[in-house]
C-alpha cells in the first residue's frame, strides 16, 4: 500500500471539494486575464521585468550595506528600528511595544510576515486583541482560517460562503449576499475598531534605504488607517524588502500592481517617512520598523537560492500555477503557498516540514514566465 | 524568443537524437522525423550508442547521475553536426541545461559546444531547412498540444503551429487553455498522481470538446499522457507525434 503524506492528503481533500475547485478556477482565471490585459505589450513588459529584476538583484547584492543605511535613515526620520533573528524574537519585540503602551487592542493591515510570525495567535495568548482590517484577512480571521493566497487571502470562498459566515458571526445584521453590502457591513464594524485600537500594525512592500521610507501598497484604505489612526504604528517586514533608491519605486510599484491584479495602480499607495512631526495634526506619535530575518540570511548566502529573495509578493506565480489552481493555498500548509512558497518555505521552515512542496511542480514554467522579477533566472 | 537564436546554413548532415520515449513508445515518430529530414536532402546520422539526455536525474536533483548519463551523449555526438531532437523536452535539456550541468567540470567547453548545436525538430525544419510542405491528405481537423518545454523552454510553439498551418487540408483548432500543462511533468505524475490525473482529465476533456479526431504533439511525454487519458475516457481521438503527422500527410505513398 502506498503511504500518503499529509500534503498529499490535503491535496486529495481539496481535489475532492468541487466548491474549492470552482472558487479557485474562477478567481485565477480572472486574475490571469486581468494581468494579460494590463501587460499585453511584450516589449514594455519585458523591459519592465528586466529592470525590476535588476533593481531587486542589486538590492540583494548590497543587502547588508543597504540595511544599515535604511536603519540610519529611518532612525534619523524618527522611526525606531528593531532587528529580529527569529519569529519568537519578533513576537517578543511587538509584545514589548504593546505592553509599553499598556495597550489591549491592535488593528492590522495585511502582512504576510505577521502570518509567518503567527503574531495573532501569539498576542491573543497574551490577552491582546489582534484584529485584521483587510477585508479578505478579516473574513479569514472570522472563519478561524489562514490566508489561502498572499494578495487575496479569502479567495477560496465565494460570496455565498462569505454571506453565510457573516450571518453566523453577526446575527443582528440582516442576511445579505451582495458583495458591496457585505463590504459595507465589515467597514462599519471595523471603523469602530480603528477608533479604539491603541496600536496599528502593517507590513511593508518596499523599504527605501536612501530615504528611510516605508512603502505600502493596498486597495482598501485600511492600510492607511492602520498606519495613521492609532497613536502607535508598527511595521513588520523581512530584511529582503529593502531597495536602494527612491527612484527604484515607480517601476517596482507599476509592475507589482499590474502583475498582481492587472490594475494600472493600486487604490492606495502609502509612503511612510516619519511619525507625526511637530505641528502636524495627525499621524501616529510613534513608528516602529521591525526587520525579521528568520532564515533569510541563510538563503542570502546560497548562490542559487538568493534569487528567490527578489520576490515582491505579487502572487502571479500562484495565479498561473496549474497545481495551485487545483489544490488551492491551504493544501500547501505553509505561510506562503504556490510556486514561490514551495521554494522559500522549505528553506525557512526546514525540509522535514516542507521538503515535499517542491515536488508539487510539473516544471511547466508558467510561474517563471510571469514572475515580475524573473525568478528563477 | 527564437529571434534571439542564430541559425546556420542548411547542412549536408545532421545527427538525430532519438529520445527515450520515441525509442520505446513511438518509434514511427523517429522514423518519420528522419524521413522528413532526408527528403530535404539532409543526411541523417543516428549514433547507436546514444541513450537518454539525463533529464529525469537532472530534474530530480541528482546532478552527478545526470552528468554520467549526459556524458555518453557528449561522446556520441562529438562531431560538429547539428543535433536534431524530436522533443522540446529533451532538446531543452541539452540546449538549455547542459551548460549548467557541466559548469566547472572538464567537459564544460564540450557541453557548451554541443548545447549550441541542438535544435528541436520543428525549429530545425522551419528555421534551418525553411521547409515547404504540400498537403496530400484528406480534409481534417486536429488539435495541437505544445509541451511546456517546447513552449516556454525552447520557445517553439509558433514553429509547431506554423508547420501544421502549411497543410492546406488541415484545420488547426485551439482547445481552451491550450497553454496549460497536461500534468505529466515526468516524476510529477508519479509523485502526485491525484493532481496529475485532474490536470490531464481536464486537458483531455477540453480537447475532446473541440470535436477533433486527431491530437498532435511534438513531445511524446504529453502525447502518452493525454492520449492515454483520452483512451480511458473512451474517446476515439488518435494521438500522434507531429513528425508522424507531417510525414504521413506529405509523402506520396507507393501503394
Amino acid at each position: 500500500m502506498q503511504v500518503t503524506s499529509d500534503f498529499q492528503g490535503r491535496c486529495r481533500e481539496a481535489l475532492n471539494d468541487p466548491q474549492i475547485r470552482r472558487n479557485f478556477r474562477f478567481a485565477m482565471d480572472g486574475l490571469m486575464s486581468k494581468r494579460r490585459a494590463s501587460l499585453g505589450d511584450e516589449d514594455e513588459r519585458e523591459g519592465l521585468r528586466a529592470r525590476c529584476a535588476a533593481i531587486r538583484a542589486n538590492a540583494l547584492a548590497r543587502l547588508p550595506d543597504l540595511l544599515e543605511q535604511l536603519e540610519r535613515n529611518c532612525t534619523e526620520n524618527g522611526i525606531r528600528v528593531h532587528w529580529a533573528e527569529t519569529v519568537q524574537e519578533a513576537n517578543r519585540i511587538v509584545l514589548d511595544i504593546v505592553r509599553g503602551h499598556h495597550a489591549r487592542r491592535l488593528i492590522k493591515g495585511k502582512s504576510m510576515v505577521s502570518e509567518e510570525m503567527g503574531l495573532n495567535h501569539f498576542l491573543e495568548g497574551q490577552g491582546i486583541e489582534c484584529l485584521e482590517s483587510d477585508l479578505g484577512e478579516y473574513i479569514v480571521q472570522l472563519a478561524g482560517e489562514t490566508p489561502s493566497h498572499i494578495i487575496a487571502p479569502a479567495i477560496h470562498k465565494n460570496r455565498q460562503e462569505v454571506a453565510e459566515l457573516f450571518r453566523r458571526k453577526f446575527p443582528d445584521i440582516p442576511f445579505q449576499e451582495d458583495p458591496e453590502a457585505l463590504a459595507r457591513s465589515a467597514r462599519r464594524i471595523l471603523r469602530e475598531k480603528f477608533e479604539q485600537a491603541e496600536i496599528g500594525l502593517s507590513g511593508v512592500n518596499f523599504a527605501v534605504a536612501e530615504t528611510g521610507t516605508l512603502c505600502l501598497v493596498e486597495n482598501e484604505g485600511n492600510g492607511r488607517m492602520c498606519t495613521t489612526v492609532p497613536p502607535v504604528h508598527i511595521a513588520v517586514t523581512g530584511i529582503e524588502k529593502v531597495v536602494e533608491r527612491l527612484g527604484d519605486i515607480p517601476p517596482l510599484l507599476d509592475l507589482l500592481v499590474r502583475s498582481a491584479t492587472g490594475q494600472h495602480i493600486s487604490t492606495y499607495f502609502n509612503m511612510i517617512s516619519s511619525p507625526r512631526r511637530e505641528g502636524e495634526r495627525d499621524g501616529p506619535r510613534e513608528v516602529h520598523l521591525l526587520l525579521l530575518d528568520n532564515g533569510r540570511s541563510r538563503i542570502h548566502r546560497d548562490a542559487q537560492l538568493i534569487d528567490t529573495l527578489r520576490c515582491i509578493r505579487c502572487g502571479a506565480c500562484m495565479n498561473h500555477c496549474p497545481v495551485y489552481g487545483r489544490i488551492g493555498g491551504h493544501a500547501y500548509g505553509s505561510t506562503i503557498p504556490g510556486p514561490i512558497g514551495s521554494v522559500v518555505e522549505p528553506q525557512k521552515e526546514g525540509l522535514a516540514r516542507f521538503g515535499e512542496l517542491p515536488t508539487a511542480s510539473t516544471l511547466c514554467g508558467a510561474c517563471a514566465e510571469v514572475c515580475p522579477v524573473r525568478i528563477p533566472r | 524568443m527564437k529571434q534571439d537564436r542564430h541559425y546556420p546554413e542548411r547542412p549536408d548532415k545532421v545527427y538525430f537524437f532519438g529520445t527515450c520515449l520515441v525509442d520505446l513508445l513511438y518509434p514511427e515518430a523517429g522514423i518519420a522525423a528522419m524521413e522528413l529530414l532526408r527528403r530535404e536532402g539532409v543526411g541523417v546520422i543516428f549514433p547507436h550508442g546514444q541513450t537518454c539526455c539525463g533529464q529525469p536525474a537532472w530534474n530530480a536533483g541528482y546532478r552527478e547521475q545526470a552528468r554520467q548519463v549526459a556524458r555518453a551523449q557528449l561522446r556520441c555526438f562529438a562531431r560538429d553536426y547539428p543535433i536534431v531532437v524530436p522533443s522540446g523536452s529533451c532538446a531543452g535539456m541539452m540546449h538549455l541545461h547542459y551548460p549548467e550541468l557541466f559548469r566547472d567540470t572538464p567537459e564544460q567547453a564540450q557541453a557548451e559546444a554541443l548545447a549550441a548545436r541542438v535544435y528541436e525538430l520543428t525549429e530545425f525544419l522551419v528555421h534551418v531547412l525553411k521547409i515547404r510542405l504540400t498537403d496530400l491528405g484528406p480534409p481534417t481537423r486536429v488539435a495541437l498540444h505544445t509541451s511546456c518545454s517546447a513552449r516556454r523552454g525552447m520557445g517553439v510553439a509558433a514553429e509547431h503551429e506554423g508547420l501544421i498551418g502549411q497543410l492546406g487540408n488541415v484545420e488547426l483548432v485551439e482547445p481552451q487553455r491550450k497553454e496549460e500543462c497536461c500534468g505529466f511533468g515526468g516524476t510529477f505524475a508519479l509523485k502526485h498522481p491525484d493532481i496529475s490525473t485532474e490536470m490531464v482529465s481536464e486537458k483531455a476533456r477540453l480537447i475532446a470538446e473541440t470535436g477533433v479526431r486527431e491530437l498532435v504533439s511534438g513531445d511524446c511525454g504529453c502525447l502518452m499522457n493525454i492520449a492515454g487519458r483520452l483512451g480511458h475516457q473512451g474517446s476515439g481521438i488518435r494521438g500522434r507525434h507531429i513528425a508522424s503527422f507531417l510525414w504521413e500527410r506529405t509523402h506520396a505513398s507507393d501503394e
